[in-house]
């Protein structure tokens, strides 16, 4: 394929205008050394037929919802997603327009992002929200280097263990490279939450935030009150991380809870899995916060005729402007795919949301139930949930052949991330697991 | 300016917000199915009984607000983007085709890798090509953006100093670099030294000599640089840096200009990002999403970050456990529907097309260059590659400035260059055709820039209080940083207190 | 561009009104109009310390930042709390209502560097002079290649 309409006839044209003979006089001042060794040593271009066979093929060597029962969560949600969603983001004036520094020929982007702003604090219930970072890992890091940056003088960071184990790792790799900060972990309980007692003797003055997953990455919702108090005694923040923001429907928001800085993944809203990217990291604090933020904001202000109109706004906190001194280096975000989670929220829209939401509850604890009850294993915390729970199966690793034979995956093994969780695997249930897929799920795990 | 006319005008304008449409009760979602009653699974004191605020509308209603939304926006498929250093190149059709494939659009990460073999072996590829295309060694796919790649390389010198004893305290940036360069140093815990171009627009080695010490980690430096030049002294400066056991790293931004012309590998550089959403054709998206894919030589690529796709009898696996790996930097694989997209666009043009996308891309922007020369100040004479700079001088004698120039081009149906950047040329306008446009865009383009200088002269207030016709004109952007109202709420009167008190004045 | 006689100039474009002890400081009119419309203004707070030379707070508009200069030493006394509220003072009446701080001073010898309102004059045409020969060289520059 080549998409450039170049005709010999228009080369030379253009070449004359410029008063050139030929295309490669275009780069005759780069030095020999480097245009001698230029060759690209790669297949050449093919027909958009041949492109579709090639891609195909590679496609048909993935497993997917299609042909395989999926229990898969741990921070990547396999929903459905309305047609109009994609309908909304297929629509060239929002896939391939540029990022909307010229405000007068971008009020379709921009008006967009601020109703995606309101929803994501609405869904939260935080004050403010950005346009969206990277991913929730990455969200995560943002606060915590967020938290550093108003809390000056201190020091430490709690990163719950039961937070996503992937998260906690991109927090320490942002943070390793800045001086004077200690990650200190927290342990679970048998409840599978946070050590509450443990955070309260190891806080002191020099705490900077609290990180916690809500629901965390077991699936366990826990009661944030006690961390939430401990936080406010010695003024450090409250960060909670939500992977699954379809909870949010119709569990208590962290802003209710207290927090300072709330983030996480928006990907289960109405993005596809797409082997987990991309999706977008979303980032909502307090107000008060909003000149320390990292991201985009768009703002609501008024034209030279009074017409209401929407910029990008508050950039100095930004790269551009502000450079070595920026509040993060973020430039390029996921615009598009906050676009799809705005467009979700609104079709599904306040009942929509709480109804697909009981839906997953009512599907995960009718499954769950039943594994307990008639294939004998054993939840191996006791907490709540909302989507997804963790299983002890005796003998998991030489179990899993059985699965994959019936084309079943039937959820996360955990041994990978916690040695101390042998034979524990984190099974997630959404409203595209249909009562025929639980009920051989079931069946497989009681061995008929 | 009257309320617009009836018909025409209803086309473009804005509807109103979601939240301020639709009615109690209405949902576009739809689930008849009966579903199990279960008792309380959840504590009453963990739930809420409303989302406050969140809107109820049809599906029809959505989908017409967000459809008239994109009539407010200019793109790629209606207009000519002309952005310098963005890129702004055709987004083909079949990349969307593709991404959407089940098999790719629908996979977990967290599935059993024997049951993704197709998804890693694109992966595998990927990096591959991004090797010999750039003249690295070994590539990451996992940066989701180019400012994330340059956290993610600067990470990799980092730690491969401390390896060595020390990591030391400064990156070199030149006073061109786009503004990731300085805070991605500042997120890598290094301090920033800046040093000017010379009068040519490019580095002198000399420059770089000066600052150069055991102090320094890198040097970071964009080639062609955001003027468009490209900086012929860099395997001299290369060799500067390295002598001082120091790294080269190279912002990828501009690949474009240099597909089958020249290799960064070849230069001297050490570490690159490439931009995704730039050179290699994956839409823009409003904003994103992009990806930043990073390239090192050899000897860095233990480095890393983690998960590594490696290939060993004739599969594909993943491997997390790299202990010189500088960690994780993005949840699971990165933007992997992004890398779907590049990868089937470098496919399809394979070795040729990607070589004359580049030629093409000098091409245009030199026919462009020659075109304007005329009408406008050139910042600079020597050869430019796919990018070239001018500037308002000309036109501030009549009082007309860059600003004005860029609001006006909207009025003729084009989006405005580059406009400020880079720092180093004040009233710079950047202009990137891209090899995907047709001399008749570009010289539609021309003429209207060559109308715009004549109006500057001969009309300069319709210049300065452009534009016109776009659905809504000059924003008042210091009002929105002095009261930033970032989201709607419910009990809300201000926008409509906004709108009253700017129709009075 | 008015400066008025009874304040002081420093080279960063804040001017000092003198009151025994207690020095008012803002920046001039050459300044905000530089800056554009004044969006938000970090200030220190009471009881502070500044030190001559180094800045001692900022003022953003809507593309730029700038740090704003302590042209003398001491401790501040007062600062002003409207301008939170409404920035746009500065760019009003950047010598009265928009003054930032002001500081006990602790050493009167700091003023000595600073300049008359004349002296600001001359030194605001050289700055002008300069920018327009370095285009001037940019130019010639450019026609050697």
């Amino acid at each position: 394929m080549r998409y450039t309409p170049h005709t010999p006839t228009d080369k030379e044209q253009m070449l004359r205008a410029i008063g050139l003979n030929r295309v490669e006089e275009l780069f005759n001042h780069i030095p020999s050394s480097l245009t001698e060794r230029s060759k690209i040593s790669l297949p050449s271009g093919l027909s958009e037929v041949e492109v579709k066979k090639t891609m195909g093929s590679l496609a048909a060597k993935n497993a997917t919802p299609q042909d395989w029962h999926f229990f898969l969560g741990g921070g990547i949600y396999h929903h459905f997603i309305p047609s109009v969603v994609d309908a909304i983001i297929s629509r060239s004036e929002f896939s391939t327009s540029y990022t909307p520094y010229q405000p007068e020929v971008s009020q379709g982007t921009l008006q967009a992002i601020y109703e995606f702003q309101t929803l994501i604090c609405q869904l939260t219930g935080m004050e403010v929200g950005n346009a969206g970072l990277y991913d929730g890992a990455s969200a995560a890091a943002e606060a915590v280097l967020m938290a550093r940056r108003i809390q000056e003088g201190r020091r430490r960071v709690f990163l719950s263990r039961s937070l996503h184990p992937q998260y906690r790792s991109v927090i320490a790799t942002y943070l390793k490279n800045l001086a004077g900060v200690e990650l200190v972990e927290v342990p679970f309980t048998k409840q599978g939450g946070t050590d509450v007692e443990f955070l309260s003797r190891a806080m002191d003055e020099k705490a900077i935030c609290v990180v916690v997953g809500y629901p965390n990455f077991f699936g366990i919702i826990e009661d944030l009150t006690p961390i939430q108090e401990a936080c406010a005694r010695i003024g450090s923040f409250l960060v909670t991380v939500t992977t699954e923001p379809l909870s949010l429907a119709l569990l208590k928001p962290p802003g209710d809870w207290g927090a300072d800085i709330a983030v996480g993944e928006g990907q289960s809203l109405g993005i596809p899995m797409n082997l987990g990217g991309p999706g977008f990291g979303f980032f909502t604090c307090r107000k008060k916060f909003v000149r320390s933020m990292p991201g985009r904001l768009v703002g609501e202000t008024v034209d030279s005729e009074g017409r209401r109109g929407f910029v990008l706004t508050l950039s100095t906190r930004e790269q551009h402007i502000r450079r070595e001194k920026a509040t993060s280096n973020i430039c390029t975000n996921q615009s598009l795919c906050a676009l799809a989670a705005a467009a979700f929220m609104a079709t599904l829209g306040k009942s929509g949301m709480r109804r697909l939401a009981e839906v997953n509850i009512s599907r995960a604890h009718e499954a769950k139930n039943r594994l307990v009850d008639e294939a004998g294993l054993n939840p191996v915390f006791s907490g709540s949930f909302f989507n997804e729970f963790v299983l002890r199966v005796e003998g998991l690793p030489q179990r899993l052949g059985r699965f994959t034979a019936e084309r079943i995956i039937p959820g996360v093994p955990l041994a990978r991330w916690y040695s101390e969780l042998q034979d524990s695997l984190l099974v997630c249930v959404t409203e595209m697991n249909p009562k025929e897929e639980i009920e051989r799920l079931v069946r497989t795990f009681s061995g008929n | 300016m009257s309320e617009p006319s009836p018909g025409t005008n209803r086309l473009r304008s804005a509807p109103p917000l979601i939240f301020e449409s639709g009615s109690p009760g209405r949902s576009g979602f739809f689930w008849p199915e009966e579903e199990a009653k279960i008792k309380d699974p959840i504590p009453g004191g963990f739930l809420r009984n409303d989302i406050p605020g969140f809107p109820e509308l049809g599906e029809l209603e959505v989908l017409r607000h967000f459809t008239r939304l994109s009539h407010l926006n200019f793109a790629i498929e209606s207009q000519f983007y002309p952005l310098g250093s963005c890129t702004m190149k055709y987004n083909p059709k079949v990349n969307e085709v593709v991404a959407r494939l089940p098999g790719f659009s629908l996979l977990h990460p967290l599935a059993p890798p024997e049951l993704i073999q197709g998804a890693l072996e694109l992966l595998h590829d990927l990096e591959r090509w991004l090797a010999e295309i750039s003249g690295m060694d070994h590539v990451t796919l996992q940066p989701a953006a180019g400012a994330q790649g340059e956290l993610t390389g600067l990470m990799v010198i980092r730690a491969y100093l401390a390896n060595r004893g020390n990591p030391r305290r400064k990156i070199v940036v030149p006073d061109t670099a786009h503004g990731t360069n300085p805070a991605s140093s500042t997120l890598c815990g290094y301090d920033v030294i800046q040093i000017s171009s010379n009068e040519r627009g490019i580095i002198d080695a000399g420059k770089v000599e000066e600052v150069m010490n055991g102090d320094v980690a890198a040097l970071m430096i964009t080639n062609p640089n955001t003027l468009g030049l490209f900086e012929k002294n860099i395997q001299v400066i290369a060799d500067v840096v390295h002598k001082k056991g120091g790294l080269v790293y190279l912002d990828g931004a501009n690949l474009n200009a240099l597909m089958g012309i020249a290799k960064p590998g070849e230069m001297g550089v050490d570490v690159l990002h490439i931009n995704l959403h730039k050179t290699f054709s994956t839409p823009h998206g409003g904003g994103g999403p992009g990806a930043g894919p990073v390239g090192v030589k050899a000897f860095l690529g233990d480095y890393l970050p983690v998960p590594r796709i490696v290939r060993k009898d004739g599969r594909f696996e993943v491997e997390e456990n790299c202990p010189s790996s500088v960690g994780r930097v993005r949840s699971f694989f990165g933007n992997f529907g992004i890398l779907v997209r590049a990868y089937t666009y470098m496919i399809s043009l394979g070795s040729d097309g990607l070589e004359e996308t580049s030629r093409m891309a000098l091409l245009n922007a030199n026919y462009l260059r020659k075109k304007l020369e005329g009408a406008y100040h050139l910042a600079y004479t020597a050869p430019c590659m796919h990018e070239c700079v001018f500037t308002d001088r000309l036109q501030q004698k009549h009082g007309v400035t860059t600003l004005d120039i860029a609001k006006r081009l909207l009025d003729y149906g084009f989006h405005p260059p580059t406009i400020y950047f880079p720092l180093v040329v004040p009233g710079a306008l950047m202009i990137e055709p891209t090899e995907t446009e047709s001399r008749e865009t570009l010289d539609a383009f021309a003429e209207a820039m060559i109308s715009i200088a004549r109006e500057a002269k001969e009309n300069p207030t319709l210049v300065k209080t452009a534009p016109h016709s776009t659905p809504v004109s000059r924003l008042d952007e210091a009002r929105a940083a002095r009261k930033p109202v970032l989201r709607w709420e419910r009990a809300k009167t201000e926008s409509a207190q906004l709108s009253a008190i700017s129709k009075k004045s | 561009m008015e400066f008025p006689d009874g304040l002081k100039y420093s080279k960063e474009h804040e001017w000092v009104l003198v009151e025994g002890k207690t020095a008012t400081i803002g920046i001039t009119e050459y300044a905000q109009e530089e800056l554009g419309d004044i969006v938000y203004v970090e200030l220190p707070e009471v009881g502070e310390k500044v030190v001559k030379d180094d800045p001692f707070g900022a003022v953003e508009s809507v593309k730029a930042v700038s740090d704003v200069f302590a042209p003398v030493g001491g401790a501040v006394l007062e600062v002003n709390d409207t301008l939170p509220d409404s920035p746009e003072t500065i760019n009003d009446d950047p010598y009265g209502d928009g003054w930032m701080i002001k500081v006990e001073m602790s050493d009167m010898d700091d003023l000595k560097d600073l300049m008359s309102a004349d002296e600001y004059t001359e030194y605001i045409e050289q700055q002008k002079g300069e920018e327009d020969e370095e285009e001037d060289e940019e130019e010639e520059g450019e026609e050697e290649k």
